[in-house]
């Protein structure tokens, strides 16, 4: 059954092959037996009452095509009732009392939440190694990262210990670890899913998304949870297509335009070498491929890593041991109670972030930081306007490397450089995705696509020409 | 050493607004500790702030009356600084781009002038919770209820010369946000809160000096005094040859002194930047309009009005638009067809003083406006005197029932008969032979004292101007 | 431009972060690395660029005045490290 896409075990529970609770069952077993560490929490009962409530609808015949279908949240969505950590001491007491709209709609087409997924503390890192409960294994390799933040969730879908997860991408969290676990990931456009009730890591750069096995099953999900929400001011108040609906097109005549900055020295060659075959492959299917230049997406790590910094910063100032998560013990007065709760509370990374972004913003730096990377986002997104004026998606690379030794790279700031292909997008706000293209080394490579805004149709169907095309995506990591 | 004070105001006006800034969440005054404190109020992980169009609406009302420039494109950006009252660890509030713009508006001066006071901006902004510190032993606790009810905050430019000039703006701008239905103006429930940033300076220099801003003033009683006290401070400490320091500090009205605030003091750099769960707040020409058209008539409008159609002086006009409650009060009564002048000195006579005396606001007036006006009604008509009509204003203020029952249940109706009056008075010439040939000798000063013995005979229901014609023509 | 050890304490006081002297000496190095990341932003001519503060250009939706939430005080508190009869409480505040 866990070899099965969200497609096909759709159409297993509509013939009732097996039910809900069966299924459920199945992966709890699965998610049980397995050393990954890509769980935080696992909801045992909640997902067998729920897979219950769903086979009820299924047997009477009001399901959705989603009803039923387990599947995992990164713990950084909130879960009404259960533990929402994302990642981090300061937040492991926290029990939310809210559903996050993402999390309510998932709940309304009666589908099955097995458990909440491992993933870099607040969503900041590219390994998951900065996570309170232990990093993640890549199922491809034990010795190596999943990828991150959401290394959790691409390492569950890759391991097949879910049908497909949830994921967050502020600067490449959902196609980084997609790439580095060999599944299929899409970061939406920004504001095409809400961001209520997602914890905050940089307000104007996350978005959320589906990480699954298929492109088919990415535009399932992505119906579900994509779509304009009150609660949030920076959602968008557009239609939805059905993203479903236009998998078949044909991608004849599609221009395809390939940056040149996206292949610079850092790039491992086995790395490009896939990629450069994914394209041969477009180009078979009638695709026009084109050299394009995106000028300062050479600047985007400086950019990013100022913006996002200084975002987080404020965004958890609210993590002070006052209302809800983590207080030290004893603390002596207010001050103490401030700094060593968030002290003890977050972890490395996540401090080190949050002092460059209370510096960048600090009086007499704000100009010279914050204002200017500003500054640079603008001409990183009217990069990728102008290309879009000449093409219909971007494709490269989304990683200069496949998944990295456990504890290879300690600097942080090598670990930034990694993230140098998937930054762009969000600075811009611009929809992308990871594709399984073949392998390195017996690991994973993904090929990027980056799309126009509101165009995830088109990524998700160019996506779908490739995957019946080809069978990367089916590839499974040994003993599965 | 001559000295001359510089004083600006910051005047936080609470919107009444039904929910809050932010969220859904209500803003009713007096609810039972945390229980309007929602999801979004508390900062809790994830939420998002969604602005109340409302609050909008009420800042473009109160720009548009102070004749300031609208930014038709503002932002909303976080202020950050740790505080248990505040949720999220940054305020949400304008910076760079403010809503309101500059603007101004006129005051009236002590001499009898009118001076304009300079309005820098007014930026919206989410009110923090509250910190109680007597509760519990060891703890401060913090209520949330507060956390996120709309604030316009009024700055203005530091214009003020004197405590009694900050106090006149202040009211004011107090009369302003009522007038406009935006602020219910109450200053003991926070409603309206004033900080006011002092310094002085050798007079003829152009240069300001440091100022101290002071907070927790919550009357206008208060504002006057802690500016008064705080301005002696300062000139202590210059005249004494030292600096004043530039800080926050607290007013204490038990103890009528200003104290330096110790917590707030710890070098603040707020780190404002623009809040990236809101957006650009883009106001159309049309809505502009709209809100222009439903402005009620603002209180100098008023004013001029009253001075103008009615004839009222400058004084009465001014004490009778200060409060938009009362000005109402006051054309309720007109509309009733009582005489203008007449009515004015009720209202800002024995109306004023006995709402004063107990503690009453206006529109909580035992008398209604309705009843005070059958009142006047009464004295224009001869049917009682002026003096009477005290009386009956003390049976009305007791509830002792309406105007013309009171009248005719205490028979205080006015003696209009001729000849009774006559036979009244014939009896005290005959009875007063003696200051009769006073008067006639050319004492004419006794003439009040015939017209006392007539009142006191009558129990004081003759007509006045009745009894001073028919003595004036017996004694000649 | 790059810290020194005072600023960096000053800093951490205002992220109300604590770092101890131990840690003071890596943690200065660690921030000076990323921020000569960040010098590579000085060579970019941006005088007549707008900043991009946001990804869309849309503007702020204005919702209705109605009281939509109800009182969830007690789950609220449920989950409040401290709380009083029906407040939270803190370590007492001088003012
Ligand atoms: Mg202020
Ligand atoms: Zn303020």
């Amino acid at each position: 059954m866990h070899t099965l896409s969200v497609a096909e075990l759709s159409k297993s529970l509509k013939n009732k092959e097996f039910s809900s609770v069966e299924l459920t069952q199945h992966y709890l077993d699965r998610i049980n037996r397995s050393d990954l560490n890509a769980f935080i929490t696992v909801t045992d009962e909640l997902a067998l009452s729920q897979a219950r409530a769903a086979d009820a609808k299924l047997a009477n015949g009001s399901g959705s095509v989603l009803t039923g279908i387990p599947f995992a949240h990164k713990d950084i969505f909130c879960t009404k009732g259960v533990k929402t950590s994302a990642g981090s001491k300061i937040l492991d007491p926290f029990i939310s009392p809210y559903d996050a709209t993402l999390s309510h709609k998932l709940n309304i087409e009666n589908m099955v939440m097995l458990g909440k997924t491992n993933m870099d503390e607040f969503a900041m890192g590219s390994s998951n190694e900065n996570s309170f409960y232990g990093p993640v294994k890549n199922p491809w390799n034990k010795k190596m990262v999943p990828g991150g933040s959401s290394g959790g969730s691409a390492a569950a879908v890759a391991g097949r210990l879910s049908p497909f997860a949830t994921g967050t991408d502020t600067g490449g969290s959902i196609r980084q670890p997609s790439s580095l676990c060999g599944i299929t990931g899409i970061k939406p456009t920004y504001g095409r899913v809400s961001r209520y009730g997602m914890i905050a890591y940089a307000s104007s750069l996350d978005q959320a998304g589906p990480m699954t096995q298929t492109a088919e099953d990415a535009a399932l999900v992505l119906n579900a949870i994509a779509g304009f929400d009150e609660k949030d001011s920076t959602s968008a108040l557009r239609d939805v297509p059905d993203y479903t609906k236009s998998l078949r097109d044909s991608i004849k005549g599609l221009k395809i335009g390939i940056p040149k900055e996206f292949f610079s020295d850092g790039l491992d060659s086995s790395v490009e070498k896939v990629i450069t075959e994914s394209m041969k492959e477009f180009e078979a299917m009638g695709a026009e491929l084109q050299q394009i230049s995106l000028p300062n997406s050479a600047y985007a790590i400086p950019t990013y890593y100022i913006i996002a910094p200084c975002e987080c910063s404020s965004n958890l100032s609210r993590l002070d041991g006052v209302r809800y998560g983590y207080r030290c013990k004893d603390p002596k007065d207010l001050n103490d109670l401030y700094l060593r709760s968030r002290s003890e509370g977050f972890g490395d990374e996540v401090k080190r972030r949050i002092m460059i972004g209370t510096y960048a913003l600090s009086a007499g730096y704000y100009d010279a930081y914050y204002l200017k990377a500003q500054k640079v986002r603008q001409l990183i997104s009217e990069d990728f306007k102008k290309a879009f004026q000449n093409v219909d998606i971007i494709m490269g690379p989304v990683s200069p490397t496949t998944a990295f030794e456990l504890g290879a790279i300690k600097d942080p700031v090598s670990m930034y450089l990694a993230d140098i292909y998937t930054l762009s997008a969000n600075l811009a706000g611009l929809p992308g995705m990871s594709i399984p293209a073949g392998f390195s080394n017996n690991l994973p490579v993904g090929l990027q696509m980056i799309g126009n805004y509101w165009s995830e149709e088109v990524l998700l169907n160019a996506a779908h020409q490739f995957q019946t095309q080809t069978d990367w995506h089916s590839v499974l990591p040994e003993n599965i | 050493m001559a000295w001359e004070t510089v004083i600006g105001l910051e005047i936080h006006s609470q919107l009444n607004t039904k929910s809050k800034i932010f969220s859904g969440a209500s803003t009713e005054f007096g609810a039972e500790p945390n229980t309007q404190a929602c999801a979004v109020d508390l900062g809790l992980p994830g939420v998002l702030p969604v602005l109340n169009k409302e609050v909008v609406n009420m800042a473009l009302r109160f720009g548009l009356a102070v004749n300031a420039k609208i930014n038709q494109h503002s932002i909303f950006a976080r202020k950050n600084y740790f505080y248990p009252d505040l949720p999220k660890g940054y305020q949400i509030s304008q910076f760079e781009i403010p809503i309101v713009g500059k603007g101004a508006i006129d005051i009236s001066t002590e001499e009898g002038g009118v001076k304009m006071v300079g309005i820098t901006r007014a930026h919206l902004e989410e009110d923090a919770g509250k910190s109680i510190h007597d509760l519990y032993e060891d703890h401060s606790a913090i209520d949330f209820n507060r956390a996120g009810t709309p604030l316009l905050e009024i700055v203005s430019e530091p214009d003020m010369r004197s405590a009694k000039e900050a106090v006149t703006y202040a009211k004011k701008i107090h009369a302003l946000v009522q007038y406009i239905g935006i602020c219910d103006g109450n200053m003991q429930e926070g409603s309206f809160r004033c900080d006011a940033n002092v310094s002085i300076r050798k007079k003829g220099s152009k240069k300001l000096g440091t100022r101290a801003e002071l907070k927790n003033i919550n009357s206008f009683k208060f504002l006057e005094k802690a500016i008064n006290i705080e301005i002696e401070r300062q000139q202590d400490i210059l005249e004494d040859g030292g600096e004043v320091v530039q800080e926050t500090r607290l007013y204490d009205a038990v103890k009528n002194e200003t104290r330096s605030m110790r917590t707030k003091e710890e070098a603040n750099d707020y780190r404002y930047f623009p809040d990236p769960d809101l957006l650009p707040v883009d106001i159309e020409d049309e809505m502009l309009t709209e809100i222009k058209n439903s402005l009620p008539e603002l209180p100098t409008e008023k004013k001029n009005r009253f001075i103008s159609e009615i004839g009222l002086s400058d004084y009465d006009a001014e004490n009778l638009t200060a409060q938009k409650s009362l000005a109402d009060y006051y054309e309720a009564m007109l509309n009733d067809g009582a005489e203008a002048k007449l009515s004015a000195n009720w209202v800002m006579g024995e109306l004023s003083a006995a709402l004063n005396k107990n503690q009453i606001d206006v529109q909580d007036s035992p008398i209604s406006a309705r009843e005070l006006s059958e009142l006047v009604k009464r004295i224009s008509d001869d049917t009682i005197s002026g003096k009477i009509a005290k009386d009956v204003f003390k049976a009305m203020w007791k509830g002792n029932g309406r105007v013309d029952d009171i009248i005719e249940s205490q028979g205080l109706k006015q003696m209009t008969d001729v000849a009774a009056i006559e036979d009244i008075i014939d009896g005290i010439i005959a009875n007063n032979i003696e200051q009769v040939e006073q008067f006639k000798a050319g004492n004419t000063k006794l003439l009040g004292y015939f017209v006392g013995q007539v009142m006191k005979a009558t129990q004081g229901k003759a007509n006045p101007k009745q009894v001073n014609k028919i003595l004036n023509d017996k004694l000649s | 431009m790059s810290l020194n050890k005072e600023q960096v304490k000053e800093i951490a006081q205002l992220a109300k972060l604590s770092i101890n002297d131990s840690e003071i000496e890596q943690s200065t190095i660690e921030l000076n690395n990323i921020l000569s990341l960040m010098a590579e932003l000085g060579e970019i001519e941006t005088d007549h660029v707008e900043p991009m503060a946001h990804p869309l250009e849309m503007s702020q939706r204005l919702r209705e005045d109605v009281v939509s939430e109800a009182d969830l005080s007690e789950e609220f508190q449920a989950i409040a490290p401290k709380t009083g009869k029906q407040h939270f409480l803190v370590p007492t505040v001088i003012e």
